[in-house]
């Protein structure tokens, strides 16, 4: 059982995103996830008072936990990491006991109606082990705010933006070391 | 039994449980999980371009087993560049909306009760065009009106010309981008037009002043802000709301509603007064300065504070920026600008700041686009002339407007009102005009005395349901359209193909106007056999590889120079020649030659009312995807933006369900969720347009929300060109308790 | 600064607030923490007399565990999603996850809480099962087996027991995702819960003298170490940052406090213990009243802990609407 290298990571720049929800639907269409659901969603936060006001937007999913509690928690091993560190949930194994949903700090699994399994952003694996170097809501994105790439190799697109650009990762003090990191 | 065989047994049995649960789990990595394969790469992919808003990106529709899985951009299409925003990118849920048109329909019951009988094609098409042959022989051709909006109209336009109707108007004009065309126009000789020729890639500083780009969700004009602002390039926003676009500002001015006139003016005051103006461009292209220094000297900052809100202070300090950044300094002309009667004159003042920035022609202001080359259908001349425009009163009346006006087509269809003799008879095309047109009331009204209405439609619209035919047309991904050849930094011609065979019983528009011709001995004028042959021979005529075209969806031309130092032609089609900071035209015409500030222009909200305000979402085009079942997921209902004091003052809670009330004592028909924020101006409330629909056919749109349009009863009229400004509307609110 | 959130997700049993585990995950709670003081007691039973049970009640009632295990499961089953997957719960062995634990503990439990039941069977009542049963004789060599090693099997169920009762605790304490449940403290609530509601139930039945004040007395000093655990447990989480304060919060002025003070505390611990120590004081021996309040109280806990926890969070990922 060879070990990858690979650690792939997703960086957004929260200052050029305007939080369309472009992202969102591209992802719907891409993975035909269930109506009524989403693996992609747009969040925002303002803070201050009018008319000093601030506001972030962000293009929020699964983190890809590098110390995932939901791959932990599950006890039949239907979540589990796959290439790259991308964490992945085998339906064939879920017994929808929805303990890795309870267990995600970030709210990013939900149970998939059609499959009764849980589901969520899979980091368009199908796509980058397939040569296909992008995920569909980075391809699609009007702002290009959203990059994919292999944190382990210094010379990728990630790896210079995170090397560059003041960031940060959702809920860090939760303990997962997530791979999913906004630019400020 | 004895111990040993005991533990012997149960060992085993326990050491073989262990092995084989270890064995089939990743705790030995050997069962391998299969990667998720969703498998919704097309087996055919076929480019065409999109019409959920009018932009007409450059799409490729991923089709498998006859199914459209997944719409992406085309990259080889300058406008998406391989990228779409989420209403193109939700295209099938348009194409396979349950609720969709499926059959023609005859009214059956009285008008507006949605009660129709599905009827075949050749019987709706024979009522159709026995009633457009009987308004032609008792009214004459001018009393047949058709209301359009989308790329898909340009076969009915055509139709309606060839009957010899001059009467055709779209909403866009009247009641969204028409005043800064005729701004931009008087200023510059050229309006903007669509896609606006705003080089924001290149700019330095760009100044939004009423436009919430990034909620206004143009793919490429957001590309492009997203461009500027990766490279450094400050952003001004001017907006009585905290938008999108203001977050990512580096100056956002709350300004007063209604009195962005004046910010401009002081801007201008400060420009000029300090010297700030782009000196050797305005001596060579400039006409008019003297007179704008005088007009503008009174206009200081200081002045501007009480009307606006605004410190004078940020307002010098964002002149300065402003003026820092020239000529790379885009004062963006917005695009939906109808709002408080005076919008021609205030779209000028936009134009004149940039004249005065220098940045018409050059790198970071405006480019001057250019188009491909394609000789027109070699068509008949239009044989009928010569019937009368009905839009207005007097011929006279809005002389700066060269599109018709839609309100005053309304007002022709009610007897009455105009002397010559009125509209009888209306079709409808990719518009609708009960939720476009303010003073819905009215265009009720007009529709009860209309002798006959037609709509061609793909969704069960209000407007459908008033209908006396209703005539469901194929989505754009199931039909041909006119070649898009668009005037873009990159010329080029796009094809719209059939991506999947239309549904149902629909039909694609050209079939549609071409079958009606044929009726209505107009044959002659549809002389090809289908959308695609006509594209085909547009296409050969200019020298291009139809093919390539289809395969492609596009095909370049010729990069032309776009900016006055690359040696595009500085020539502007006013009276002077010039670049008109002082208008001859508007002088002969007896309106203000420089835009001038009226106090009694703005008025106060009543105690008690809100200014009621509307704008965009990213996810939604108007009213017509609040249906799309992918959208809505995203975005399934507008809400009411209150002030989070106001909001204490009336004791509303963030969710709270109201019901707004106008000054003129109109209830919104639904109620919305109250949104409790600071991001808005305490004067005003704030709404996401098309929502509140009430056609029965439309069952995920239907009850969600409500519409802005029927709390707009009221609008004032643009002298210049008749845009109907609907900003004058003020709002109270009523709880859902008080309202049963 | 203020905080204006707004997220476009809305995902049935995510959002607005998460609600994946209702009346079922209550109820298995509740019956497995019964179950596992049942094992324990009456383990520790068969431990420290050599003669087992006095009443007739007691000798029968460790049948009550395979069986209302059984009820547990079948709730358990019944939560689940996609439920004919279950014997995958079986195929793996996840040492990181204290459910796939939890799952092969009910599996073992069975054969260990049988075993021990029948010991505890008086002669006459096994031989007249044995008798009817199919498979009589093969039973009775298994039953033979059981009978000569009592006190491993004892100790066996002792041992699963305090198993059983504290698993589920660890599963809830360790997601760090629910401030409310994040505690170490929550395993050994729970098994003390557990045990003490195990001793209401028998408390239930018409036992022995000797057995209802022993078990009268332990139960005391069970509801004792409960509402010591539950102090600790809601004074570690008040001082110890803002979604772990935000989480206390739910039941000390939130929408739970009011059921958690009264059905948890005062009827569940407080009332019972005060009856008990009475009872203890003057010699009496305790009655049914006091152990259904237990139970009531055990059942409550569950059922508030399930639902406020999930409605505990991190900031984030509480959605404005």
């Amino acid at each position: 059982m060879a070990r990858d290298r690979k650690r792939y990571a997703m960086v957004i720049d929260t200052r050029t995103c305007v939080g369309c929800s472009a992202c969102a639907i591209a992802c719907k269409t891409e993975n035909q996830v269930a109506d009524g659901h989403s693996r992609v969603w747009i969040r925002t936060l303002t803070s201050g008072w009018y008319p000093a006001l601030a506001m972030t937007v962000r293009s929020e999913r699964c983190n890809q936990c590098t110390d995932a509690p939901c791959v932990r928690v599950c006890p039949t091993g239907a979540s589990y990491y796959g290439p790259g560190g991308i964490v992945l949930v085998d339906p064939d194994k879920c017994t929808g006991c929805k303990a890795c949903i309870a267990a995600c700090p970030y709210g990013a699994r939900f149970i998939d109606p059609a499959t009764h399994t849980a589901d969520k952003c899979t980091l368009c694996v199908h796509r980058l082990e397939n040569d296909v170097p992008t995920t569909a809501c980075q391809e699609i994105c009007p702002t290009e705010s959203i990059h994919v790439g292999d944190l382990a190799d210094p010379s990728s697109e990630v790896s210079r933006l995170l090397a560059e650009r003041d960031h940060y990762t959702l809920e860090p003090e939760a303990g997962t070391r997530p791979n999913l990191f906004y630019l400020r | 039994m004895k111990r040993r065989e005991f533990v012997r047994i149960g060992s085993t049995a326990t050491a073989t449980a262990l092995v084989g649960g270890g064995l089939t789990t990743r705790w030995f990595g050997l069962d391998r999980a299969a990667l998720p394969q969703p498998g919704t790469d097309g087996d055919r992919i076929v480019p065409s371009f999109c019409e959920i808003c009018f932009w007409k990106c450059g799409i490729l529709a991923h089709v498998k087993n006859g199914r459209v899985t997944k719409i992406r951009g085309n990259p080889r299409d300058p406008l998406s560049q391989g990228h779409l925003c989420p209403r193109g990118a939700a295209g099938a849920g348009l194409l396979y909306d349950p609720d969709r048109l499926k059959r023609p329909m005859l009214r059956r019951d009285a008008r507006g009760s949605q009660v129709f009988e599905e009827v075949s094609w050749d019987d709706a098409l024979s009522e159709v065009a026995r009633n457009f042959e009987r308004i032609k022989r008792e009214w004459g051709a001018g009393a047949l009106v058709l209301f359009s909006h989308g790329y898909g109209g340009n076969w009915m336009k055509h139709l309606f010309k060839a009957y010899g109707s001059p009467n055709i108007a779209e909403p866009s004009f009247a009641q969204c981008r028409g005043p800064r065309e005729v701004g931009f126009d008087l200023t510059f000789g050229s309006g903007v037009f669509s896609p606006e020729p705003t080089d924001m890639m290149n700019a330095r500083c760009i100044v939004l002043i009423g436009s919430h780009l990034g909620e206004n969700m143009h793919n490429t004009q957001v590309r492009e802000f997203a461009q500027a602002i990766r490279n450094g390039a400050d952003i001004i926003t001017v907006d009585p709301r905290f938008s999108v676009a203001a977050s990512k500002s580096r100056y956002w001015l709350p300004i007063k509603p209604g009195t962005d006139l004046a910010l401009l003016l002081a801007w201008m005051n400060v420009v000029i007064g300090e010297g700030l103006y782009d000196r050797e461009y305005l001596d060579q292209y400039g006409y008019g300065f003297d007179q704008l220094r005088a007009h503008v000297a009174p206009y200081t900052p200081e002045w501007a504070y009480p009307r606006t809100g605004l410190d004078p202070d940020l307002i010098r300090r964002t002149a300065h920026v402003m003026a820092g950044a020239r000529p790379a300094t885009l004062i963006h002309p917005g695009r939906h600008v109808t709002w408080y009667g005076n919008d021609a004159q205030r779209s000028r003042a936009i134009a004149m700041l940039n004249a005065l920035l220098g940045s018409w022609g050059r790198k970071g202001g405006f480019y001057l686009p250019a188009e491909m080359e394609l000789p027109p259908y070699p068509y008949p001349g239009y044989r009928e002339q010569g019937a009368p425009a009905a839009d207005r009163p007097q011929p006279s009346d809005y002389p700066l407007a060269d599109e018709l006006l839609t309100q005053g087509l309304c007002e022709a269809t009610i007897p009455g009102l105009r002397e010559q003799p009125g509209v009888k008879g209306w079709m409808i095309n990719g518009s609708n005009v009960l939720t476009s047109i303010p003073n819905p009331a009215q265009t009720r009204k007009a529709i009860q005395e209309l002798e006959f209405l037609v709509t061609v439609e793909v969704l069960p619209s209000e407007s459908a349901g008033w209908s006396d035919v209703v005539l469901p047309e194929a989505t754009y991904l199931e039909r041909c359209d006119e070649l898009l050849v668009p005037a873009y930094r990159q010329p080029y011609v796009a094809v719209r193909q059939e991506v999947v065979p239309p549904l149902y019983d629909s039909k694609p528009g050209w079939w549609i106007a071409k079958e009606l011709a044929s009726r209505l001995g107009l044959g002659d004028f549809f002389p090809w056999k289908d959308g695609m042959e006509y594209a085909r021979e547009r296409v050969h005529a200019a020298g291009l590889d139809c093919d390539v075209l289809q395969r492609d969806g596009v095909i370049l031309g010729q990069l032309q120079p776009i900016y006055f130092e690359e040696g595009a032609p500085a020539a502007f089609g006013t009276p002077s020649g010039k670049i008109e900071l002082y208008s001859q035209r508007l002088a002969s015409l007896g309106f203000d030659p420089m835009p001038t500030w009226h106090d009694e222009d703005v008025e106060d909200p009543p105690p008690g009312y809100y200014r009621l305000l509307f704008g965009r979402a990213p996810v939604h085009t108007f009213g017509r995807t609040a249906n799309n079942r992918l959208l809505s997921d995203v975005f399934p209902e507008n809400e009411v933006w209150v002030n989070a004091r106001v909001a204490a003052h009336w004791g509303l809670k963030d969710g709270e369900r109201v019901y707004l009330k106008n000054q003129d004592g109109v209830r919104s028909t639904f109620s919305a969720p109250v949104k409790v924020t600071e991001r808005i101006h305490p004067d005003a409330v704030y709404l996401v347009h098309g929502f509140g629909h009430t056609a029965k056919g439309l069952r995920v749109a239907r009850g969600r929300g409500i519409d802005d349009n029927e709390l707009v009863t009221r609008y004032k009229v643009d002298p210049l060109m008749g845009g109907t400004g609907m900003n004058v509307n003020f709002v109270t609110f009523v709880r859902e308790a008080d309202a049963r | 600064m203020t905080q204006e959130i707004t997220s476009t997700r809305a995902n049935p049993l995510i959002d607005p607030a998460l609600s994946v585990w209702h009346g079922e995950v209550a109820l298995y709670l509740f019956v497995g923490g019964l179950v596992a003081g049942l094992m324990v007691i009456t383990g520790l039973w068969m431990l420290r007399s050599s003669e087992g049970p006095r009443s007739r009640a007691l000798s029968l009632l460790p049948w009550a565990a395979p069986v209302l295990l059984s009820a547990g499961m079948l709730f358990l089953w019944l939560d689940l999603e996609n439920r004919f997957n279950v014997w995958r719960f079986y195929f793996a062995f996840r040492i990181s996850s204290p459910m796939s634990w939890g799952a092969w503990i009910l599996l073992a439990i069975y054969p260990a809480s049988i075993a021990l039941a029948w010991n505890m069977t008086p002669g006459d009542l096994q031989a007249a099962a044995l008798r009817r049963l199919p498979w009589g004789p093969w039973l009775g060599r298994l039953g033979q087996c059981a009978m000569n090693h009592v006190r491993r099997v004892a100790i066996v169920n002792v041992v699963l027991g305090a198993a059983l009762g504290i698993y589920t605790g660890v599963l809830l304490g360790t997601m760090a995702a629910r401030p409310l449940w994040n505690s170490a403290l929550l395993g050994p609530l729970f098994l003390a819960s557990g045990l003490s509601t195990g001793a209401a139930f028998l408390l239930m039945w018409r036992l022995d003298e000797v057995e209802r004040r022993l078990l009268g007395r332990a139960d005391m000093w069970l509801i004792l170490a409960e509402i010591v655990l539950i102090a600790a447990w809601l004074g570690d989480l008040a001082v110890r940052g803002a979604a772990s304060r935000d989480a206390a919060w739910l039941v000390l002025g939130g929408p739970y406090t009011t059921a958690f003070w009264t059905l948890v505390v005062t009827l569940g611990l407080l009332v019972p213990l005060a009856g008990e120590w009475l009872e203890h004081r003057h010699h009496g021996v305790p009655g049914r009243f006091a152990a259904t309040l237990v139970l009531v109280g055990g059942l409550a806990l569950r059922w508030i802990l399930v639902n406020a926890g999930q409605a505990s969070g991190w900031a984030a990922d509480l959605a404005a609407r």
